[in-house]
This record gives structure tokens, sequence and C-alpha cells, in this order.
């Protein structure tokens, strides 16, 4: 029996939680990405570099707060950074989407021209985000670590296996689950949620009932920065803030968006707990997981790991595909345009 | 006129890489010609896949860095004890994989409803064992054969130019596997499809040490050039550097680049004459009418996916072997440094400031933009100091923008293809119209 117990808590410890407080970051990434598609009709490339912008100006305002003594202890003080993210984050894609898309949507361009021109904006966010703050790692957490230390798990149970919950892990499932409701308020209740929907759903029809089609992006926009801000600022809490991973993260966010349906949200979310804990299950050394539950002339003597951790993107990407195969519409019907 | 007008824009090019020759030196113009020949034929590549047919690849590092393995499988001289170690294991796993696959396919072709899905996924997670548990221990065996210095079964110690065609097969080869998923889907999903092919490619090459000993990385590749240190020490050689005047030592290692410039410039203008010949032949017109109005091309009886198909293969071998040449030009092969922002969005940007749909566009864009890219490095740190001279010496800020100078170029890049996509959609030389 404590064999089974000890064998829950390290695989909670070592696949769950992790996995949860990714999903959760994966599914504020999506969010933003299926939106943008769901209103532009196009894939943005430079949503990940959009995080990193985000990011940056968040870790740019902590230093300051921490210069001048400001903090929430035990919660890092990026939180109380995360508006100004937010606030620069907004004004940045408005003013691209002032530049280089309204022009595209003037023309009526076909998608892949949009696409081209987020590889530009990605290039140029790209390179201001490393300009401003170097390409290294920066941590930038500064509350306190732990909820719950292996060491205390351990002595409060008696248990052989300890269980460690970070408070950004907390704190990022805690803040995804408000933006998640806010954002499914608005979109349902509000006036302008309502707009954004049928302008989605069919954008002539929308028009013909009046609804502004630039205040309708402006207003995507602005939720896009929202959300792309705090996925940045959580993961970034959560590991570490370095630009060129903030690129990377497009690949998982990009198979969350459409292993749950593209253009929908709900299905962004799933997509990025999908695709979160396949990762996370995957790359795990079962080995000791093992040896808990197996008689002992049974134990494995190699890792048990079914790929290395290395692989982690071709996890993403061979969901992406299978699902792309057997149901392309995603798991929740998104659009296939 | 207008051949005029391309004409000069060519020779314009080559007057900035003379400026650079004379302003500061011709050694430094020769590596940034070499690089431009090379980049100019990934750019013909991406050109074949997107200016012919429409086909938005991002996968280009993916190839380019299958091209640079080809370079390690031809040239590198074979590791005996590693093949007698582990070759016939990772050779019988091979074919455990590929009976895997088949007989997964037959399964789902013979059975139907819920029993086909438990009889694939049955046979995909056995399989999945049985190879690893084959795998696994041939791979420990081969590693473990002089980990600092081998460590992987070595290559077929050919001269390395085969290895050029070689690449451009193993491109091809990848290509075919990745058009047959992904060429059914709508042209963003391709892009993120691609995307994350070329990423996979990368941490196959990063881990798999057996085969290209992963960020161990292989040094000291063969040359398709003599080496400098064997031309100063010869006589002929000597003699000429005599009756030209000039150092032996410098006019070594330029007459080593020249002799590259002259092999990249000959694979560079075989694929472009190769290219024009495919543009404008009936297949090349079928191409085109395939890109601007698939529907009508389907129902005059063009098969759309076939076709598509064709010309993945095709622009990815072109990468393939440009990949290949870069591997061979830098002498090592080096998994670690590939990065989608050079390897695939660079040449991207290449393509559209050139002209998609033109080859000779392509090229022209693949000198300019690799040009501009090197070059924005010393101008933004000059700029960067020239702004800055204003400030005290030795300011924090100073230091960091200083410091920060070399990303300027990523911000260049973006905005050069911003600009270009907005005010000259169809690059620098446009595609003929001709219809």
């Amino acid at each position: 029996m404590t064999d089974i117990l000890n064998a829950l808590i390290l695989f909670s410890n070592f696949v769950l939680v992790p996995a949860t407080a990714y999903g959760a970051q994966l599914a504020l990434g999506a969010l933003g990405v299926t939106l943008v598609f769901g209103i532009l009709r196009f894939s943005n490339f430079a949503h990940g570099d959009t995080m990193a912008f985000g990011t940056m100006v968040v870790i740019l305002v902590t230093w300051w707060f921490q210069s001048m003594g400001i903090s929430i202890q035990p919660l890092p003080t990026a939180l109380l950074a995360l508006p100004f993210g937010i606030l620069a984050t907004v004004g940045m894609l408005l003013t691209t989407d002032r530049l280089v898309y309204r022009f595209y949507r003037k023309q009526r361009s076909a998608p892949i021209v949009f696409v081209m021109a987020s590889v530009g904006v990605m290039f140029v966010m790209n390179g201001i985000v490393r300009f401003i703050i170097g390409p290294n790692d920066q941590a930038f957490n500064d509350g306190a670590r732990f909820i719950i230390k292996a060491r205390d798990f351990k002595a409060a149970t008696g248990m052989a296996e300890g269980l460690t919950i970070k408070v950004s892990q907390a704190l990022t499932l805690g803040i995804a689950v408000i933006v998640v409701i806010a954002l499914f308020w608005f979109l349902q209740r509000s006036r302008t949620g309502k707009a954004m929907r049928a302008f989605s759903d069919n954008e002539d029809l929308a028009l013909l009932s009046g609804i502004s089609p630039e205040r309708v992006v402006m207003i995507t926009w602005i939720i896009a920065a929202a959300l792309a801000t705090i996925a940045g600022t959580l993961y970034g809490l959560d590991k570490s803030f370095k630009p060129f991973t903030y690129f990377q993260l497009l690949l998982p966010i990009f198979a969350s968006a459409i292993v749950g349906g593209i253009g929908n949200p709900i299905g962004a979310i799933a997509g990025g707990f999908v695709v979160a804990f396949s990762e996370v299950t995957i790359t795990y050394a079962y080995k000791k997981f093992l040896k808990y539950l197996l008689p002992e002339n049974l134990e494995p003597d190699s890792l048990m790991q079914l790929l290395s951790t290395d692989y982690k993107f071709a996890v993403s990407f061979v969901i992406l595909v299978l699902v792309l195969l057997v149901r392309p519409t995603g798991i929740f019907k998104g659009k296939v345009l | 006129m207008s051949i005029n007008r391309n004409v000069l824009m060519f020779l314009g090019m080559f007057g900035l890489l003379a400026i650079v020759g004379f302003g500061q030196s011709w050694s430094v113009a020769l590596t940034i010609l070499n690089l431009c020949l090379i980049s100019a034929v990934m750019a013909l590549g991406v050109n074949i896949q997107w200016g012919y047919a429409g086909l938005f690849n991002v996968g280009i590092m993916g190839f380019a860095a299958l091209g640079g393995v080809a370079a390690v499988l031809v040239s590198k001289p074979p590791v005996t004890e590693a093949w007698s170690a582990g070759a016939a294991g990772i050779g019988l796993a091979i074919v455990s994989l590929g009976v895997t696959i088949a007989a997964t396919i037959y399964a789902r072709r013979q059975l139907t409803g819920r029993l086909r899905s438990l009889a694939s996924l049955a046979i995909i997670i056995i399989g999945f064992f049985v190879t690893r548990g084959i795998f696994d221990p041939s791979v420990s065996a081969i590693e473990a054969i002089e980990p600092a210095k081998t460590g992987y079964l070595g290559g077929l110690g050919l001269p390395i130019i085969f290895s050029w065609a070689v690449g451009g097969l193993f491109a091809a080869g990848a290509a075919w596997l990745v058009g047959k998923i992904a060429l059914g889907l709508r042209s963003d999903y391709l892009a993120i499809a691609t995307l994350g092919i070329s990423e996979i490619i990368i941490a196959v090459l990063k881990n798999e040490d057996w085969l290209t000993r992963g960020v161990k990385n292989v040094a000291g590749l063969d040359r398709p050039v003599p080496r400098e240190i064997e031309l100063q020490n010869a006589e002929w050689f000597i003699s000429l550097a005599d009756k030209l005047g000039a150092n032996v030592i410098t006019f070594s290692s330029i007459f080593v680049k020249l002799s590259y410039s002259v092999l990249f410039a000959i694979v560079l203008l075989a694929i472009l004459w190769l290219s024009e010949k495919a543009l404008k032949s009936p297949w090349g017109r079928m191409m085109r009418a395939i890109r601007d109005n698939r529907d009508a091309a389907e129902a005059m009886g063009k098969d759309v996916t076939r076709r598509h198909l064709q010309v993945f293969i095709l622009g990815s071998a072109v990468v393939g072997i440009a990949g290949a040449m870069l591997t061979t030009l830098d002498g090592q092969f080096t998994p670690g440094t590939y990065n989608p922002l050079r390897y695939t969005f660079l040449i991207w940007v290449m393509v559209i400031v050139g002209g998609s749909g033109n080859n000779w566009g392509a090229v022209l864009g693949g000198f300019l933009i690799w040009f501009v890219w090197i070059e924005a490095e010393p101008a933004s740190a000059w700029l960067m100091n020239l702004v800055t001279s204003g400030m005290y010496e030795g300011s924090a800020l100073r230091d960091h923008l200083v410091a920060s100078a070399p990303h300027m170029r990523l911000v260049v890049m973006g905005l050069i293809l911003l600009l270009v996509l907005r005010f000259s959609p169809r690059g620098l030389i446009p595609e003929k119209g001709g219809r």
C-alpha cells in the first residue's frame, strides 16, 4: 500500500504538477493564437516573440520596483509589474497592426501574406527584445519559492517520496483560471464579445449588422497582448526567461491551438493540456515509479524513458500531425478555412 | 530596359563586394562571396517551392542540416570497431521499425471500426518496445568506442564533393516523407508542420550520437580544395605568388577561398540553368497555372497533389545540396548552431526581397541579403558608437547599447521584409508575366 502511495506521490511530483502548470501556460498562449486566427484569419508567427516582449517589459519594471524597494512578499514582484507589461504589449501590437496588418486587411490579401508579414514582425520583435535585455537567461522570481517543500512533506506524512509544489505553479494555475473565466464571460456575455464571435463566425453577416471591423480587430489585439504577456510572465516565473526559448514555444502553442480546434477557445485550453501532458509523460523516466509498483524480481534496470527529453518538440509535433490526419478540425470542432 | 536594369543590379552587387575587398580586405570579401553563393543556391530551392508552386515551407533549416549530415557520412572514414560492435543491431532496429510501420499500415487497411484502432495501437506499442530493445544496446556499444574521438559509425571515407549530391538525395528523401504527410494541408498548416519537422530533424541530429556525434560535433572534415599549408610548400604556387608579387601566406588563403568560390559558382550556375529551363518548359507553365488557380488546373486534369509533392522534393533537394556545401565550407558539422532565424527565415527574406517566382531574383536576393546580414553587424556597431559618442566614457547605458548593437540586424532584416512586402511585393526582379 505505501508502495502504491509512494509511486503516486512520485508521479504527481514529476509529472502531474509540472505538466498542469505547463499546460496552463500553453493554454494561455494558444488562446491568443486562436483568437487572432478566429478574427484576423492567419497563424501569427510573431506570438512567441510577443510573449517575450511582454515578459521583457514585466522584468524591466520588476527590476525598477526592486530598486525602489517595492515588493509584495511572499508573491513575486512581477505580478505587480504585470499590468505595465500588458499596457506596453497592447501598445506594441496596436502599433504593428496600424503599420503592418491593416494595409493587408484593406487589400483583402491572402492569409499567406499575413503570415509572411507576421514573420517580419517576429524578426523585429525578436531583435528589439535581444537588443534591450540581451539573449541570455534572466531569472526574476523574487517571491517565496515553495508552497510545499519535499522535506516538509516527507516529515508530515512519513512517506519516502516528497511532493514539491512551487509558488509559481500554484500562481500559474490560479491566474490561468481567473483569466479564462474572465475571457469566457467577456466572449459570451458582453456586447463586444458577442460582436467578436459573430465576426469570427461570419464576417460579411457581421458587417451587415453594423459591427465595426476595426473595433473588433483592435479588441482582439488587446486581448491577445494581455494573454501573451500573462502566459510569458507565468512561464518565466516558473522556468526562466530567455528570448530564444520563447520563440521555440511557438511550436507547442500552435500544436495546442490546432489540436483543440483552431479558432475555438475551449479547444485551445484542452489542446494546451493535451500537449503538455503528452510531452511530460512521454519524456519522463519511469524507472523509480515502476520500482515501487513491480515485484522485486521484475525491477527494470534501464531508465524506462520512452523518449529522451530533447524530443519534446517531436511529441507536440506528432500529436499535431496525428490530429491533422485523423480529425483536421481538432478535438473540438474548429475552423478549417 | 528591364534586362539592363537587372544587369545593373548584379553589377552593383559585385561593386558592393569590391568595396569590401578594397575597404576591409579581399579575404573578407571572398568569405562573404562564398556564403552569398551558398545562400543563392538555398534561395533558388525555396523559390522553386514558393515561386513556382506557392508552397510555404518554413523547414529549410532541417533540409540544410540533412545536407550537412551527408557531408559527414560521405567524407569521414568509417570507424571499423563501431561497425562491428553495433552496425548489425542498428540495421536490425531499422528493419524492425520498417516492419512496425508496414504492419500498422496493413492493419489500418484491412480492419475496420474499433478493432482497427486497437490493433494499430497494439502493433505500434509492441513495435516501439521491440525496436528500442534492439536499438539501445547497439547504440551504447557504438558510443562506448573512444567517445572522445569517435563514438559514432563514421562515414564512407569518400571525397567530400560527392556529399553535395548525397545531401540533395537525403533532403529529397525527407521531403518525400514530409510531403506525403503535410502537403494536403492548407497553407498555414503546411508552414507549421514544416517548422515542426525542421525542429525534429535538429533534435535527432543533436541526440543520436551514434550517427553524427550529436553536440560533440564532427570537426576536421575533408576538403575539396588544397589546404593553405600544402600550397605554401608547393613549388608552382610559390613561383606563381612571386610572379604576381603577392605574399605567399596571404595569397594561399585567398587562393583557397577562390577555389571554393569557383566550385560553388559552378553548382549555382548549373542549378540556375536547370531551374530556368524547367520554368520555361511546359512543366513550369503547369506549375504556375496550379499556383495561380488550383481548381482550374485540377479541372484541366492536372494531378495537383502529385505535382506539389514533386516540386516540394525538387526544392528541398536543392536546399540539401546547399546545406552540404555549407558544411563543407565550414569544415565541421555542429548541430547546435542551426537556428531557424538564420537558416529558415533569413532565406525567406532573400526570396521575397529578390522577387518570388524569378530565379535571377532569388539569386540576387541571396547575395544582397547575405551581404546586408553580415555588414549590418559592423554598420550597427559603428552607428551605435556614433549615437553614443555624446555620452561619457564608461556609462552603463553606453556600454549596453554598444554591446547589444549586433542584435540590430534582426530588426534590420524584419524591416526589410516588411517594407518589401508592403511597397514592392514583387521584389527586386519581378516574375515575368509569361502569358
